[in-house]
């Protein structure tokens, strides 16, 4: 994954640099106040809680997902298991053939994504319209999600009303509302003539064999009970025991991701219709996904699967918020996404991800089930350090640190050298514009500025103080 | 009896600013310790343990163990060398009960300069004189591996000179990240001009912060926007005031 041409071009960007210092900060703020409201003490007690619940489930993860599809299949769903993605296209085009459907309408999945599945079925000749207002737009302009809640955020009002214009073939509109509205009005011819209706599910509940959909439009309720055929697309690892769980997680979701209470519309899909339902689907299928994530369970990135997708830890991100979500390449962006994209295309297809980050911290504090992402990230690049990943000169450089800073009878000298030689590069100004050899990276925008030009040791030696033992 | 502390000098402090290694000395010796400044400290190991060099990082651990380990503390005027030692040198040694009882001894005395000031040796009045408006930026590991915020601010409000002016994201990263600085030094310098940006924007004389990193990171990006006027300093020598 080239991250750093992608992010090259990001910065580059001067409407997005304009959209994200407009609008990155807002999940921020919303999140503090949520968290702020509730009581900072009772949600610290929450996310602990979240973390347990998590790690709980994945721990016998097998044992939940064969009692959720006991549960599902007693209420007339049918439950398949996909190994990868491609495993996801075939499973979903096989169900298109079965029941002869022409039309999908999709509320948001990122395990489409990850299967890339609208293609597949574009190409079957089944039209998926995205009917998530962000996956809508961006559907619109032909790109990828960036962001895991917020798919059009890198998007701004004249963005939008250019894409509106251009497909709707009605006037040009300005206000949100409106905007809003005209979009409705599009979608609601789709959602009535689709015969299949894709989800994603925010959790499985094996409890009920229920999926829990967490939205704040009504397409999730419109894809999911219209159409004859529902189709629930999601990873093995959101799977969770109880409603109970799924009650004290979703006092964090919400809260995390946007900064609300609780979501417009949280809904709970149990089996297809009844005989005797007014509504709902003629069938309902389970597609669970594997695509990586077992390898996962019992590994050193386990705590990676406890998360549950509020994107907080790439609001919080200074990197994600300063060259945007598609930067980072697939699926996932930010932190999470710096993790499992290596996770799950190969350590050796994302090599800048896990090497992108200041380790700030910031995610870590954010997430709803501290997940130590600072942590997982570290071991990555631990990872590639023994799988000889790193360039030989960053490895080079490195050693001769460490070999140096073993022996202070070699440091002591090197490090009086290099004081005094940069304070020379740096001149009158005390400042250098241009570091040589591999600190080019630092002057590129910044300057360095200049050392004092002895070293503390040096001179705490001449004042007298010297051996300490 | 006297606290015997021992000066964790930097790496950073050693080749840049030893004049902060002096400030943070005559601190401790207000605060009434006697200070050891172990003479063959080098490096915390840090840079080799976050770019995964886990042997680098594992023998300067126990260099700085065995350097250290006398002393009836450890403090460094960085929280991101003393985050190291306290936090993370556990993770180096794992399963092997003789260093791991050796680290836990050296982590549970190893503190942050103004953590140390304020929650151990409990000083009462500082030597310094600045006058201005400063305003505090958090670095990342001292604010969230070692829970430093309020003791730098505790400290500069002793100070009748100083007005203390809180800028917008002053807990968010400054971009510097160690060798993140170079490897994509263009998303490291954008962090930086945010950084800057919001340091402009409180319209402090001076930002004020506790570790090297930073600072080295938000000056150079400083001077380079064509801010000269800007001071960019270190508590300690804030605090410490003229040698």
């Amino acid at each position: 994954m080239h991250f750093k041409a992608r992010a090259g071009k990001a910065l580059a960007d001067r409407k997005l640099q304009s959209v994200l210092k407009r609008f990155g900060g807002g999940f921020v703020e919303k999140r503090a106040a949520a968290r702020a409201e509730l009581g900072v003490a009772l949600f610290e007690e929450l996310r602990d809680a979240g973390a347990v619940i998590r790690d709980r489930a994945l721990a016998t993860l097998d044992v939940w997902l064969l009692r959720f599809e006991q549960e599902a299949q007693r209420r007339g769903a049918t439950v398949l298991w996909a190994h990868d993605g491609a495993e996801v296209r075939r499973l979903v085009l096989d169900i298109c053939r079965r029941h002869g459907l022409k039309k999908a309408i999709k509320s948001k999945s990122m395990l489409s994504e990850e299967a890339d599945l609208n293609e597949a079925l574009a190409d079957t000749g089944v039209t998926p319209v995205e009917t998530d207002l962000g996956e809508y737009i961006i559907q619109l302009a032909g790109e990828a999600p960036s962001h895991i809640i917020a798919p059009a955020i890198h998007k701004d009002r004249e963005q939008v009303s250019d894409l509106f214009a251009e497909h709707h073939r009605r006037a040009r509109l300005t206000d949100i509302e409106q905007m809003t509205r005209e979009a409705r009005l599009m979608l609601r011819e789709h959602f009535l003539s689709a015969d299949l209706g894709i989800s994603g599910g925010n959790f499985l509940l094996a409890e009920t064999g229920s999926v829990a959909i967490v939205t704040n439009e009504g397409n999730g309720r419109m894809v999911t009970t219209l159409p004859k055929v529902h189709v629930a697309i999601t990873g093995i690892e959101k799977v969770i025991p109880t409603l109970e769980d799924f009650a004290a997680l979703m006092r964090l979701l919400p809260r995390s991701a946007t900064g609300q209470a609780i979501s417009n519309y949280v809904s709970l899909l149990t089996g297809p219709r009844d005989e005797g339902d007014l509504d709902g689907p003629e069938h309902m299928y389970f597609i669970l996904v594997d695509n990586g994530r077992s390898n996962l369970v019992g590994s050193d990135l386990q705590e990676m699967l406890r998360c549950i997708r509020c994107g907080a830890c790439m609001n919080h991100c200074p990197v994600y918020q300063t060259v945007g979500g598609h930067a980072y390449g697939w699926v996932y962006p930010g932190p999470m996404g710096s993790v499992l994209t290596p996770a799950y295309v190969g350590l050796e297809n994302a090599l800048d991800l896990p090497q992108a980050a200041t380790l700030c911290g910031a995610c870590h504090v954010a997430c709803p089930v501290k997940i130590p992402l600072p942590e997982l990230l570290r071991k990555l690049r631990e990872k590639q350090v023994q799988a000889k990943l790193r360039p030989r000169g960053e490895r080079a450089a490195l050693r001769m640190w460490g070999f140096m800073a073993l022996r202070p009878w070699l440091y002591a000298p090197l490090t009086r050298i290099g004081a005094r030689m940069l304070k020379l590069m740096g001149g009158r100004r005390g400042r250098i514009s241009r570091l040589p050899l591999g600190g080019g990276g630092w002057t590129l925008g910044r300057d360095m500025p200049a050392p004092e030009g002895r070293t503390f040791r040096e001179l705490y030696a001449k004042r007298g103080g010297g051996a300490s033992e | 009896m006297k606290r015997r502390v021992g000066l964790f000098v930097t790496c950073l402090v050693d080749l840049f600013r030893p004049s902060i290694g002096f400030a943070a000395l005559k601190l401790l010796e207000a605060a009434g310790c006697e200070v050891l400044v172990p003479a063959t400290q080098t490096c915390c190991g840090q840079p080799g343990w976050n770019s995964g060099e886990r042997a680098s990082a594992r023998a300067l651990a126990e260099k700085v163990i065995a350097e250290f380990e006398a002393c009836d503390h450890l403090v460094a005027p960085s929280g991101s060398c003393a985050g190291m030692i306290r936090t993370h040198y556990k993770d180096l040694f794992p399963g092997e009960g003789a260093w791991l009882a050796r680290v836990e001894a050296l982590a549970a005395k190893t503190y942050e300069l103004t953590d140390f000031l304020v929650r151990v040796a409990g000083l009462e009045s500082v030597p310094g004189d600045y006058r201005g408006t400063i305003t505090y930026h958090d670095s990342c590991a001292g604010l969230r591996e070692l829970g430093v915020k309020q003791q730098p601010r505790q400290l500069l409000a002793k100070m009748p000179g100083v007005t203390l002016k809180e800028m917008k994201d002053c807990e968010v990263c400054c971009g510097f990240g160690g060798t993140f600085s170079v490897k994509f030094g263009d998303i490291s310098a954008a962090i930086a001009d945010a950084k800057c940006e919001h340091v402009a924007a409180c319209g402090a004389d001076a930002v004020v912060l506790g570790d090297l990193g930073c600072m080295l990171n938000i000056e150079g990006r400083l001077r380079r926007r064509g801010d000269d006027r800007t001071q960019v300093l270190h508590v300690a020598e804030v605090l410490a005031g003229k040698p």
